[in-house]
């Protein structure tokens, strides 16, 4: 059956994504879940109104009720241009989907909103008596209604907000399936957080994530860049258990004091501790060598040099070669603290994704942020890729003139073979021995900050392309 | 640190061929419970390793766990809650994972195992 979805008009490229994310979770279904849209008539793309084709008013219910991005999901009981062609929608409606709602007996509440602008009481009222000829034989109860319905009327709102053009007056009745529960992301934002670092994962995104990896009580959820837990705990809020790795061990360990660390992250929401903390290096994973397919999910949110450099082990100038193998004196192992060098972009997508595929269970789905550059004539972006898995879909999210990171999901359908293990050993050796040519090509730090134009000063040299102060941008 | 944990971490120096399973050092162990969950202990069953489980369990001073299991074993109430307080509510909070072949010794401080190579063993 068709139903009118509403989106948040937010991160618009996540909507559709979601939605199917999540209905593949309902149904019990792991890979790429294509559902029939459509738009209503004279919409843009962007509108936040959709038409969507699902099995069931549960799983529409389901789907709201879980969702970030869905506002509610209606059954249509009517549309126009104008109120005249509503009316003459409803009452053509039939009756048998109508009646049991209107029943005496019932309780009821009408909403009445407006994509774009808001209403006045007053012609909310107004709107109110046009839909006196709908025969409702309940009665209205505004705290806790049996239904609820909504009335949105929307119009033309000008052209210099920034939402997408309205060609025609559009007007919807619909009896409300199921609605988003917001307010988690209230309880969990940011800034009530007691431990956050300078890359946590926000509320709004980290609840994305859990839902484009279809997080479910029971499921195993690991991040191997954890820092103070923000996706996890997005992970954890939907029942799964949780697993993280850091390779600073001074966010995962120590935190800043004993309340105020991961672990406090989790209690002060009342959610389970994560089943394990390591400190450990993506790069040299520390897992034994038969395990496998453990993981249900693989959410993070890896370090690309922009805000935040990633590290693995090896020291920076052990890998330049300046100097040979630095041999630790036995006296000194106990509290030695290994030098670590800076891990580029490439190694790291491809340290995830080898042991993506090595450690989620067939179905499993790898979710994580990549980032872009957005250069005006650049083709579209290639994305990793890996024989083990298959790309479901692209989200991009803008974060600066210069790039945006897109969020990447991805479902494991083949096995990991010993042929794609060695492969990836072989380049693991590759990213070791040529590790300074690898640092430079997946350099995007001085891609996104390097000036705009080339400044030319009254000599004709050149300034330096490197920027003095950054502190702004991060 | 839960045995969970320590079920599946090895050693991974440089030459070492199996770092598996890494001997516990005991200086505190303390119990948390954990969510009583069936599916998710019967999942974990058919991936982890019993023997090192069994030993390490008796190592942190809980001898419940038998030498042997199988998962004809999973249909037993009681046996499913001794293998779930093993894997998950035991904790090592303080003391060491120690590498069978070389017996290098990968502290565990506040719970947090800690997994870093060092430059020479890269």
């Amino acid at each position: 059956m068709w139903y009118l979805c509403v989106f948040f008009h937010r991160l618009l490229e996540y909507r559709k994504a979601e939605f199917e994310s999540l209905a593949g979770l309902f149904e019990g279904h792991s890979g790429a879940t294509a559902l029939e849209w459509r738009l209503p008539e004279d919409h843009h793309p962007d509108s936040p109104f959709h038409f969507v084709n699902l099995p069931s008013e549960e799983m529409a219910r389901d789907i709201a009720g879980r969702s970030i991005l869905v506002k509610g999901i209606y059954e249509l009981w009517g549309e126009g241009r104008s109120f005249e062609e509503l009316e003459e929608a409803i009452n053509s409606y039939p009756d048998d989907r109508k009646l049991p709602y209107l029943a005496p007996g019932t309780t009821f509440k009408i909403t009445v909103e407006s994509f774009g602008k808001a209403i006045s009481s007053r012609d909310q009222s107004d709107r109110f008596q046009k839909l006196a000829f709908i025969p409702f034989k309940g009665k209205v109860n505004l705290r806790n209604p049996g239904h609820r319905f909504c009335l949105m009327d929307n119009d033309d709102y000008g052209d210099s907000n920034g939402l997408p053009p309205v060609l025609q007056r559009r007007i919807f009745f619909g009896r409300e399936v199921g609605a988003s529960d917001r307010k988690i992301l209230q309880t969990y934002q940011l800034k009530s957080r007691k431990y956050l670092g300078p890359t946590a994962m926000d509320a709004e995104m980290a609840f994305l994530m859990a839902n484009q990896a279809q997080v479910k009580p029971g499921k195993l959820v690991y991040d191997p860049f954890v820092g103070t837990g923000s996706i996890l705990i997005a992970a954890a809020h939907f029942g799964a258990m949780t697993m993280g790795a850091d390779i600073d061990i001074r966010v995962v360990r120590d935190g800043r004091g004993p309340d105020c660390n991961v672990w406090s992250n989790f209690k002060q929401y009342g959610l389970p501790m994560p089943i394990s903390l390591l400190r450990a290096d993506n790069n040299l994973p520390p897992w034994r060598s038969g395990l496998k397919e453990v993981f249900d999910a693989i959410i993070c949110d890896p370090p690309y040099g922009v805000r935040a450099g990633g590290r693995k082990s090896g020291g920076r100038k052990l890998l330049k070669g300046v100097i040979g193998p630095y041999t630790v004196p036995d006296d000194k192992r106990t509290d030695h603290i290994p030098s670590t060098a800076p891990y580029s972009l490439v190694e790291c997508v491809h340290d995830l994704l080898d042991l993506a595929a090595k450690m989620l269970v067939m179905g499993g789905r790898l979710v994580f942020f990549y980032p872009v550059l957005r250069e005006e004539d650049s083709p579209d972006p290639t994305f990793p890729e890996h024989p083990c898995f298959e790309l479901i879909t692209t989200c991009e999210q803008i974060l600066s003139y210069r790039y945006s990171r897109v969020l990447l999901t991805m479902v494991k359908v083949a096995p990991y073979t010993e042929d794609i293990e060695l492969a990836a050993k072989l380049q693991h050796i590759e990213f070791k021995e040529n590790h300074l040519k690898w640092l430079e090509d997946g350099n995007l730090h001085s891609a996104v900050f390097s000036p705009a134009d080339i400044q030319i000063n009254g000599t004709g040299e050149k300034f330096s392309s490197k920027p003095k102060y950054r502190g702004k941008y991060v | 640190m839960r045995l969970l944990t320590h079920n599946m971490l090895s050693s991974n120096i440089k030459g070492v061929t199996n770092g598996f399973p890494l001997r516990i050092e005991v200086e505190k162990v303390v119990e948390k419970e954990v969510d009583f969950n069936v599916d998710f202990l019967r999942n974990m069953f058919a991936k982890i390793e019993w023997k090192a489980l069994a030993e390490a369990s008796r190592t942190m001073g809980y001898s419940e766990l038998p030498d042997d299991a199988e998962s004809s074993m999973l249909d037993s109430d009681e046996f499913l809650r001794k293998f779930h307080h093993a894997l998950l509510e035991l904790h090592l909070e303080e003391g060491a994972l120690v590498c069978p072949e070389t017996g290098r010794k990968f502290p565990v401080n506040k719970g947090i195992p800690n997994m870093l190579l060092h430059e020479d063993e890269v």
